[in-house]
């Protein structure tokens, strides 16, 4: 009765099980930030989540019991994985960390143009920030006394 | 017995990958590697954890998969934040 979820339940979790060696070799023998953030970020990813549908499945054929926390659980880690990857690489890319290979980094013109504006808004609000800050001292007393 | 076979095994295998990310948070260059290294070591625990309650056939740890899974969310993105900008909650000015 209860052979079939145990196999499908010790199936999916030894393939999640071989998807986080390969996530992890790749993170070893890889020789970038970036290469080694999409091994990890990606093949872990799967590998979890092959993992949690394995108990999922398993405690829903052998016991009959669904559980919203582990629904949950999976949503939460497919959703939230690839945005903390996206974070690092972001933040590595702002700190200059060289990226290793062949390709050229097609970004970077792109970067230096968007950093210089950045800065020329950055100037541009410094020198206007105390009269904002005049104005919204001001106008809450002019709403107050009408 | 095959089946608690394969789930020991898989548990071995989620602690070689936990070891292997373990390196690369000890050798890695710069801090973004390991900082992924620790999100990547989060997410095999996750992944431990659910062999481990197929293993011993109870359901009382389903709390602590999603109670790790949104820490690491936080903790990688409060160390990124601190990579990037220098701090983690900026002032308001």
């Amino acid at each position: 009765m209860s052979g079939s979820g145990e196999a499908v339940g010790a199936i999916l979790i030894l393939v999640g099980a071989i998807f986080s060696l390969i996530s992890a070799i790749g993170g070893i023998r890889l020789p970038d930030v970036y290469t080694r953030s999409h091994a990890a970020s990606k093949s872990s990813t799967l590998g979890v989540l092959c993992a949690l549908v394995g108990t999922l499945l398993f405690f829903l054929i052998s016991d009959g019991y669904f559980s919203i926390r582990l629904i949950l659980g999976i949503f939460f880690v497919f959703l939230t994985a690839p945005v903390a990857a996206h974070v690092l690489c972001r933040s590595a890319y702002r700190n200059d960390v060289p990226l290793v290979g062949t390709a050229e980094d097609e970004l970077k013109d792109y970067y230096m143009e968007n950093e210089n504006t950045d800065e020329d808004k950055e100037e541009v609000t410094e020198n206007e920030a105390p009269a904002i800050k005049l104005i919204d001292n001001e106008t809450p007393l002019q709403v107050s006394e009408t | 017995m095959i089946f608690q076979t394969i789930l020991l095994i898989a548990l071995g295998i989620l602690m070689l990958s936990i070891l292997a990310n373990m390196y690369r948070v000890v050798k890695g260059p710069s801090g973004a590697d390991r900082v992924q290294a620790l999100d990547s070591i989060g997410i095999n625990m996750i992944a431990s954890i659910a062999a481990y309650s197929v293993l011993f056939h109870t359901h009382a740890f389903f709390d602590l998969i999603l109670l790790i899974g949104i820490l690491s969310f936080i903790g990688t993105i409060a160390f990124a934040r601190f990579i990037e900008r220098g701090v983690v909650i900026e002032r308001k000015r």
